[in-house]
């Protein structure tokens, strides 16, 4: 058999409409789905994509419309009933049980037993297979708080697939994952296909789009755009009925020449994480630090913040030695981190969007006695959300009901009012659409116009060249080689970074 | 429409409970809105009240405090024992109450944020340490014979107002200023929500978390006074089970137990809840075994209320 098979529909979800108190996350959209398709779900950041799969993964209920799996309606209760349909889904937010083992992980909720009585034995070994047969070289028995985000991902991309289920929906997936296990993700989802499987998969990575999928559709503010085959359609096509506009270039032309050094690193070392790294920033330079998961790119960038401080080395800011051994101090000399994870470090999900990003720089809107100045406080806060197109409609909202890539922009936004000297970013555009990405770009571009020198790590090659005016790469904790502008080659840094 | 109407009850939920508990008991009870009555409620409130603000800073903060009624009990004896007429002027004993409570507190604190250990085993350690205190330091028997002056807090008007609702009210006040207006009260918040986070925002968690606990202390410590010049007489077996009360309160107010959000607007109506129904089954002669079984109910009733999104 050879799919896709255009003949056998095995879901279509007819008129769905979902409002949440104050917006409508979707409005009339309709979507079909045939054996061993994949189809790629975009738009913007808000538009409804997570929320529509929530449906059919049974965690919303929706306000109107139909479902119909393999022919017959259905009502989809809950995440179980789901389950049994046959739909898994792999969720935007890495959830998992970080103090259960890999294994515990993929079968929570369906452990192997023998009359009630939990077999180890078994499970670890239904596990190895499975992680065996998507060629992932992970212990079953580890702990999940062990692995990388990019393993844990990968993990629960197994456990979704593992499930034998005729519809996977991926939310998603590539954004906390290196390329190179990007590669693997597709190698996982070929082999599914040729099983019968469908997917629906959601990216902001136009390039993967039309690598994997066979049609693709478009989500703008809640309303079905289009469905078109991925043969007959091309980039700007795509980009045009997303946004709504015509697509902007998505690199600024960089302009600026890069000034005095305003950071200094020497021979920095922190256990095993990394060792004996030098390098040098430049006033309204951008530079990157590229390489895999575990190259140490994340840990530098966090030890520079002072969080935890590097064991040995010596860090200067603007000519003099200082002492960064908490993010306070980092601060203090005028640096400023987004970090890779928002979730776990970069937002408190339960308060409001004016809450987190006020959070580092509060200091500047109170009075001597601590009491918040709270109409500056507001007025800073939406002149702040609105020059990064924040989509919400108040300031009061909990941050947990944004949208992924609305959630991103409130960590960026909460360091860009700090006004920093050195912007330090861990993957900023992750699960940003392209859009916003553009406007990210811009505003990278603008604030190292004004002197703020930015050190950049990121999975994504183009963004790195597009962005930085060198870039450094790192391979298992040490800096492998330096590339000025003019050495920027795809492959040559591949590589550099490659074990 | 139906989404509104939900978000309604669900933010306002509690207060619809007490009010409806209240209409309630005036109808059952002709005599529960008299003046005196509605007074002697605000006062028995009083002291679990003030004990429950300290403990809403905790809670959001991701902690529980469990050493408050011993810590109480601990500030009371002590306090006490520095009233007797004659010796020292008033401020002492209040100084001396004060600061035994927030000594309390903040070995918790330090213990909680620098060595990272469960605030529920710290402050359980504690628990046992202040009431074994207070009773090594009294013998075991309560001090007694205390000046008029120290007397006059628990048992005085103003403006035919209990001082002990006044010093509440008070303690309300300044306690919901400080979460709702200060960047301390933010940096509490985000501590208790997400600690990595707050300490990569530059927030120094150790201090908050210490501080919290000092007023959690400092507050049972102030209780501690109040209880003892009410009763006149510095018992280092009171407040037990207090700390139970003052959890409830804040739970009921919306709280989380996993921190990061919550109000002491919350916690009050928490407080007066479990308060007017104190009150409320007395006037309906209802059996003091029965009470606990209705405390119960009421207090998982109101939490379901608020949990249900
Ligand atoms: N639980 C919720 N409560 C209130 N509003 C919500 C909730 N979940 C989503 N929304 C809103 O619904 C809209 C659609 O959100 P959704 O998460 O589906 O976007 P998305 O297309 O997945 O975006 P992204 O690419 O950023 O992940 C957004 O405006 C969002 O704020
Ligand atoms: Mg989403």
């Amino acid at each position: 058999m050879n799919y896709p098979d255009y003949n056998s529909c095995i879901l279509e979800m007819q008129g769905i409409n979902k409002s949440f108190p104050g917006v409508t996350a979707l409005d009339n959209v309709w979507l079909k789905l045939y054996r061993g398709e994949i189809q790629a779900l975009i738009g913007e950041n808000g538009a409804g994509k997570s929320t529509l799969m929530n449906i059919l993964a049974g965690i919303f209920r929706y306000d109107k419309g139909h479902i119909i799996l393999k022919g017959k309606p259905v009502e989809i209760k809950n995440e179980f009933h789901a389950q049994q349909l046959g739909i898994a889904m792999v969720h935007q937010e890495l959830n998992n049980f970080p103090d259960m083992t890999v294994a515990e992980n993929i079968f929570a909720g369906r452990e192997p037993s023998n009359w009630g009585i939990l077999s180890r034995y078994k499970m670890n070994d239904l596990v190895q297979k499975i992680l065996n047969d998507f060629h992932l070289d992970i212990d079953p028995k580890r702990l999940m708080r062990k692995l990388s985000i990019s393993e844990m991902q990968l993990v629960e991309i197994a456990k979704a697939a593992s499930c034998n289920a005729d519809i996977l929906i991926m939310d998603e997936p590539t954004s906390a994952i290196s390329m190179r296990d990007a590669e693997f993700l597709f190698k996982i989802l070929n082999s599914l296909k040729e099983r019968g499987v469908s997917v629906i998969y959601i990216s902001h990575k136009m390039d993967e789009v039309f690598r994997i999928s066979d049609s693709i559709t478009i989500l703008r503010d809640g309303k079905l755009i289009s469905t078109s085959r991925a043969s007959e359609t091309n980039y700007d096509e795509l980009i045009k009925k997303m946004v709504g506009r015509e697509p902007k270039e998505l690199f600024p032309l960089r302009s600026v020449v890069p000034g005095v050094t305003v950071l200094n690193i020497n021979h920095l070392s922190r256990g095993k994480a990394f060792k004996d790294i030098s390098l040098y920033l430049r006033k309204g330079e951008v530079l990157g630090l590229a390489g895999l998961v575990g190259s140490g790119r994340t840990e530098i960038v966090e030890s520079i913040f002072g969080f935890p401080p590097a064991e040995q080395g010596i860090i200067e800011v603007m000519g003099k030695q200082v002492e960064i051994t908490s993010p306070r101090k980092a601060i203090g000399n005028g640096i400023a981190l987004v970090p890779e994870d928002r979730k776990l470090s970069g937002l408190h999900l339960l308060a409001s969007v004016l809450f987190n990003i006020t959070l580092p720089t509060l200091q500047a809107f109170a009075r001597k006695s601590g009491i918040i100045k709270q109409r500056k406080e507001k007025s800073s806060a939406v002149q702040i959300s609105q020059q990064l197109n924040v989509r919400t409609n108040n300031l009061k909202q909990a941050v947990e009901n944004l949208s992924g890539g609305n959630q991103q922009k409130i960590v960026i936004a909460k360091w860009l009012l700090a006004q920093p000297r050195i912007l330090l970013l861990d993957e900023p555009t992750r699960g940003i659409d392209i859009g916003a990405k553009s406007e990210i770009y811009q505003l990278m571009n603008k604030l190292t116009e004004k002197g703020i020198s930015i050190l950049m790590v990121s999975s994504e090659m183009n963004e790195l060249m597009g962005m930085c005016d060198r870039i450094i790469a790192l391979r298992s904790g040490q800096i492998s080689k330096e590339f000025n502008h003019s050495e920027f080659d795809q492959e040559k840094i591949l590589a550099a970074i490659m074990p | 429409m139906r989404n509104q109407a939900f978000q309604f009850l669900s933010r306002y939920g509690i207060l619809i409970a007490f009010m409806m508990l209240i209409i309630v008991m005036s109808v059952l009870s002709p005599a529960f809105l008299k003046f005196t009555n509605v007074m002697n409620i605000l006062r028995q409130t009083s002291i679990n009240g003030i004990v429950a603000v300290g403990m809403t800073f905790v809670i959001i903060l991701a902690g529980i405090d469990l050493s408050v009624g011993s810590v109480l009990a601990l500030a009371a004896v002590v306090a006490a024992s520095f009233a007797h007429p004659g010796e020292y002027p008033v401020f002492v004993p209040i100084l001396a109450g004060l600061f035994t409570g927030s000594l309390c507190g903040f070995i918790n604190g330090l213990i909680i944020a620098k060595r990272r250990i469960a605030p529920f085993i710290v402050t359980l350690g504690m628990m046992t340490i202040a009431r074994g205190a207070a009773l090594v330091y009294t013998n075991g028997r309560p001090v007694i014979e205390l000046s008029d002056s120290y007397n006059k807090i628990g048992g005085k008007y103003v403006l035919s107002i209990p001082i002990p609702v006044i010093i509440f009210i008070i303690v309300v006040f300044i306690g919901s200023f400080l979460l709702s207006k200060t960047v301390f009260g933010r940096h509490v918040y985000a501590t208790g929500g997400n600690k990595t986070a707050a300490e990569l925002s530059g927030i120094i968690t150790s201090r908050v978390i210490i501080l919290g606990y000092s007023i959690a202390g400092f507050l049972a410590g102030l209780a501690g006074i109040v209880l003892s010049s009410r009763v006149m007489s510095g018992s280092p077996s009171t407040g037990q089970g207090y700390e139970l009360d003052a959890i409830a309160a804040v739970v009921i107010g919306g709280t989380r137990l996993t921190g990061g959000v919550g109000t002491i607007f919350g916690t009050i109506i928490g407080a007066l809840i479990i308060g007017v129904m104190n009150n409320g089954l007395d006037l309906l002669n209802v059996s003091s075994y029965l009470q606990q079984i209705v405390k119960g109910l009421i207090i998982l009733l109101a939490v379901m209320i608020d949990r249900k999104k």
